[in-house]
């Protein structure tokens, strides 16, 4: 049996599966179309555009003229289309139904926030026109910087940042600036168990000791070992709330001041903002700095893993370490861009650039759009729905599935369970397969690590209460087939484009960009 | 509220389901001196579609449209023209609305797209592999020296005076906190590249040189020597391409021995979006694969033996390595590679080559034009669709006042390098097929009279 990384088997030892028995010559299924790459259907002769008439003009390029073959197909725009809609029907999308991944808080993506940004006025605008050319776009990133302060109770906003993982490189160099400029070296990040890969993987990025902290067995951090190993060293924490478990980090405000304290700072994962929005403010909570995903709580499109979207809210303490570019208000009115020419006069302590021009602006439009349909109370109203949603998928499961934190209390956006009570030789990732078959994306698999065989099921608040009883209904009788021990689970899905994938194979002998068949290339040269 | 389907029946019926009195009850864990009663004071409430779109329609409203005017701006974005397919493809829900391809069962859309666009930019870059995509160019080339520190073990990067600002500024900040040294100055106002001073500096400590090709000035120069000087010395080439149309007609990179090879793609499928969302191209040797940053997606068998794509090579990644990760990367930029993929499909290599052909030659019709202003000089011997003027007085105040005249006329070097007083008359004057012969003739008759 083949194992991907993570040690988990990804095909079955054996095919019990009959629905793929019966073969057509096409390899189709009705409704279900086989799609070939486009190196195999494609020509280099062939274009789907027109091109402009070229004037006559001599090289000017430096005897460097591409005389190679570059090996690129094209296709015409009619086989184009057909081409990427047959690829997209091998998708599963929110669109399609209920997108159950814990931490990723994949809700509804409205299709205003598509058409205004859109507007020639946002699309069609180069990073590097004259600031009086784009007033309303500094205007876009200004209000919905405000908009994100004033959610959170902080006191500055970094926009820059181009996705959640940026967001945290931001919020951890704002971090060591603020010591440096002290002249206060501190070595180590604190971080616990049930965070998520990328905290532990910024703070190493930019050269600090990652040092784990236990989690209790109420799956919060455990505040008396956090206490305990504060000192001079640590520069700061990083903890996630609500955190990866579902659950909301009670004692938030003591562990805050108490690394305050010791002379540390405070990171906030945003990830699950969603949860809290409007109902409580991180800076409340003493919170230094957090980053919130735009394609999370404000509905950005995840576009099938980006582009992503992290802007990152400061405290007093590290908001003049922030990064540049931002936008500031003149006396007049008018919108400045502070960029590196003011950076002496107006914002000495900023660490500097993250990322060529100003951050993900198609993303801010989408966002703010999204915020201003809400308003603060809709947006109060997100949360509250995304938690009663949690809430109802948590207590229409835990008779079937194990739940380990159930008994303790709510959780908040995302309900947590474990493969605890399945069939011996069952596992997290037969449930999840076969909740594929039911027409359903499975949940969030394997993570958090600090619980055994973890699923974690985040409906959001964009789901009806029919949606969620459908996916109950389907989760439950899955949950029953992997109690009793039902062997097809071991070789679903059976019913999507592929059968369970070699991921063994893909990363033992890598394949990453297509080349011609052997066999043609032979034939060729003969 | 038109995005939340529960309504209050349904609310009251699912609390009572499990037993709870009110909603506050679920938020209990949150201490009461913290939690809020009712929406933040000072902020708007909820408001129907058509107030938001009069909102934001107004908002935008204030901005000058490149595709309004005559528009010459490049400086590492670029104006061309997305055909219409692309946008409507991007916007299929199954695209837009789907997750990381985690479970590769139900995301073979996304995966063999991805598997087709790393194939694209391999071959375009001339590299034998590619990953799928990064946040953008600037991210990606500092992705790029720090994978160059991990294979060759050492600290120190050449960064050609050509190399973007904005690129050189993102390394800056961030090898201030990595320990990594850059060694870097800004550009001269010349023909010449500083290709062969850089040649002069490498030495046992330096893990890579960094050029961009074409350079930020628009000038293009063989990096052959570059790359064996370099590789000779042990450490690495990168080059950096931010107008990838340019490969349409130039000499690769990795056709000229670069070892990483990064870009911007915005140009295709993309637009100019005031910045962002981009789409950073990353390729490499075979040879580094898994010393590379970021998603990569590979060919693999299902259990019937069907060709089907997965993720792959995720050891180096956050999410199984955590602190010994490659990169804290967690995402791509995955619909803006769709939209490239789709804008390069459509294109295929006739259309690249044909694209490309029309930008040189509007890009040599303009600079002759503009070179015969009067005081202005044309900087290049060589270029792409990009080239440097140097007016006879500061360019940023010559910038505005074409903008007052609905005349986008380039990027100021004064814009790009504020503290370069000597480089404060250079302009950046970028030209593809999206300009007309009137427009260059109306930037360079405004131009004359703005310098008379």
């Amino acid at each position: 049996m083949s194992m991907n990384n993570q040690g988990r088997p990804t095909r079955p030892a054996e095919d019990t599966g009959a629905a793929s028995a019966m073969a057509t010559s096409t390899g189709n299924r009705a409704l279900m179309l086989e799609e070939a790459l486009i190196f195999e259907i494609g020509d280099s002769n062939r274009t789907g555009v027109d091109l402009p008439e070229a004037p006559r003009a001599a090289s000017r390029l430096g005897g460097l003229e591409r005389k190679s073959a570059i090996g690129l197909p094209g296709l015409s725009e009619q086989e184009t289309v057909r081409h990427y809609t047959r690829l997209s029907r091998q998708n599963y999308a929110i669109d399609l139904g209920l997108f159950p991944l814990g931490s990723c808080t994949m809700k509804h993506n409205p299709r205003l926030n598509e058409k205004m940004a859109r507007l020639p006025g946002f699309a069609d605008i180069h990073p590097l026109q004259p600031i009086h050319t784009v007033q309303g776009a500094l205007a876009v990133i200004d209000e919905l910087g405000d908009w994100l302060v004033k959610l959170t109770g902080m006191a500055g906003v970094a926009m820059s940042p181009k996705a959640g993982a940026h967001g945290e490189l931001c919020g951890i160099l704002a971090i060591r600036s603020a010591l440096e400029a002290r002249g206060d070296k501190r070595s180590v990040i604190l971080v616990p168990e049930s965070a998520h890969g990328t905290n532990p993987a910024t703070a190493a990025f930019v050269g600090y000791q990652v040092e784990d902290i236990p989690a209790k067995p109420d799956g919060r951090v455990d505040v008396d070992a956090l206490k305990a190993r504060l000192g001079p060293d640590v520069a700061g924490v990083m903890i996630t709330n609500p955190n990866t478990c579902g659950l909301f980090e009670r004692d938030l405000k003591i562990i805050s001041d108490a690394v305050h304290e010791a002379g540390g700072f405070v990171y906030c994962d945003g990830a699950n903002f969603n949860a809290v929005v409007g109902k409580v403010r991180p800076g409340d909570l003493g919170v230094d700095a957090m980053h919130i995903n735009l394609h999370k709580t404000f509905s950005t499109p995840h576009g099938g893993g980006g582009p992503g979207s992290g802007p990152v809210v400061f405290s007093e303490a590290l908001a003049p370490f922030a990064p540049l570019p931002f936008v500031e208000r003149t006396e007049d009115g008018k919108l400045a861009l502070i960029e590196e020419e003011s950076m002496e006069d107006h914002h000495a302590s900023s660490f500097g650039r993250m990322v060529a021009f100003h951050g993900q602006m198609g993303m801010f439009t989408r966002a703010l759009t999204y915020i201003l349909s809400h308003g603060a109370d809709g947006l109060l109203q997100v949360a509250e729905d995304a938690v009663l949603n949690a809430n109802y998928v948590l207590r229409s499961l835990e008779d079937v599935l194990d739940a380990p934190f159930a008994a303790a209390g709510p959780c908040m956006h995302e309900a947590l369970f474990s493969d605890n009570g399945l069939a011996e030789g069952f596992s997290t990732l037969d449930i999840a397969k076969g909740l594929i078959d039911e027409g359903f994306h499975p949940m969030t698999v394997y993570f958090p690590l600090v619980v055994h065989g973890a699923m974690l099921v985040e409906p959001t608040e964009t789901e009806s209460k029919a949606a969620l009883d459908q996916f109950i209904g389907a989760l439950r009788s899955v949950a029953l087939r992997a109690k009793q021990g039902d062997p097809s689970l071991h070789s679903a899905p059976h019913f999507a484009p592929r059968r369970r994938l070699d991921e063994t194979l893909a990363a033992r002998k890598p394949v990453l960009v297509w080349t011609e068949p052997v066999v043609e290339q032979a034939e060729a040269a003969e | 509220m038109r995005y939340l389907p529960l309504n209050t029946q349904d609310r009251s019926a699912m609390l009572a389901s499990m037993g709870a009195a009110s909603i506050e009850d679920l938020f209990v864990d949150i201490p009461e001196e913290a939690r809020l009663s009712g929406p933040i004071h000072g902020l708007p409430m909820h408001a129907p579609e058509m107030a938001v779109e009069r909102h934001m329609k107004a908002l935008a409203s204030q901005n000058l449209v490149a595709g309004d005017v005559p528009f010459f701006m490049g400086a590492g974005a670029y104006r061309h023209h997305v055909p219409a397919s692309v946008d409507h493809l991007i916007q299929r829900g199954e695209f837009l609305t789907a997750y990381t391809p985690y479970q590769p069962e139900i995301a073979q859309g996304t995966l063999q797209m991805l598997f087709e666009f790393q194939t694209q930019v391999a071959r375009i870059l001339g590299c034998d592999v590619a990953n799928a995509s990064m946040y953008d160019g600037s991210t990606a080339c500092w992705e790029a020296i720090s994978m160059a520190r991990r294979i060759t073990k050492r600290a120190t990067a050449l960064l050609s005076s050509g190399l973007h600002p904005h690129y050189v500024g993102v390394a800056k900040t961030m090898a201030r906190f990595t320990g990594d040294a850059l060694v870097h100055q800004a550009p001269s106002l010349t023909a010449e590249t500083d290709i062969a001073g850089l040649i002069g500096q490498i030495d046992k400590n330096t893990s890579c040189v960094v050029v961009q090709y074409p350079d930020i000035l628009g000038r293009v120069e063989d990096l052959s020597a570059l790359a064996h000087a370099a590789q000779a010395a042990g450490a690495l080439l990168i080059a950096v391409v931010t107008e990838p149309v340019a490969l349409g007609a130039l000499r690769s990179p990795g056709e000229m021995g670069a070892d990483i090879v990064v870009g911007e793609g915005q140009s295709l499928g993309v637009g100019l979006q005031f910045g962002g969302p981009y789409v950073g191209l990353f390729g490499c040797k075979q040879k580094y694969v898994r010393q590379m940053p970021g998603r990569l997606c590979g060919e693999t068998v299902d259990a019937e033996g069907k060709r089907g794509f997965v993720l792959t090579l995720s050891t180096r990644e956050q999410h199984i390595r955590r602190e010994k990760a490659t990169s804290n990367i967690c995402t791509n930029s995955g619909l803006c590679a769709l939209a490239f993929s789709i804008h390069m499909t459509l294109l295929g290599e006739k259309g690249l080559r044909g694209l490309a052909q029309v930008n040189h030659a509007m890009a040599v019709t303009a600079a002759e034009r503009l070179e015969k202003v009067p005081g202005v000089t044309l900087l290049n011997e060589s270029f792409f669709n990009e080239f440097t003027l140097v007016l006879p007085k500061d360019a940023r105040s010559i910038v505005r006042a074409l903008a007052d005249r609905k005349i986008l006329g380039g990027v100021s070097l004064g814009r790009l390098y504020p503290d370069e007083a000597e480089l404060a008359n250079g302009l950046v004057v970028a030209v593809t097929e999206t300009a007309t012969v009137e427009d260059i003739e109306a930037f360079a008759t405004n131009l004359e009279e703005l310098l008379a």
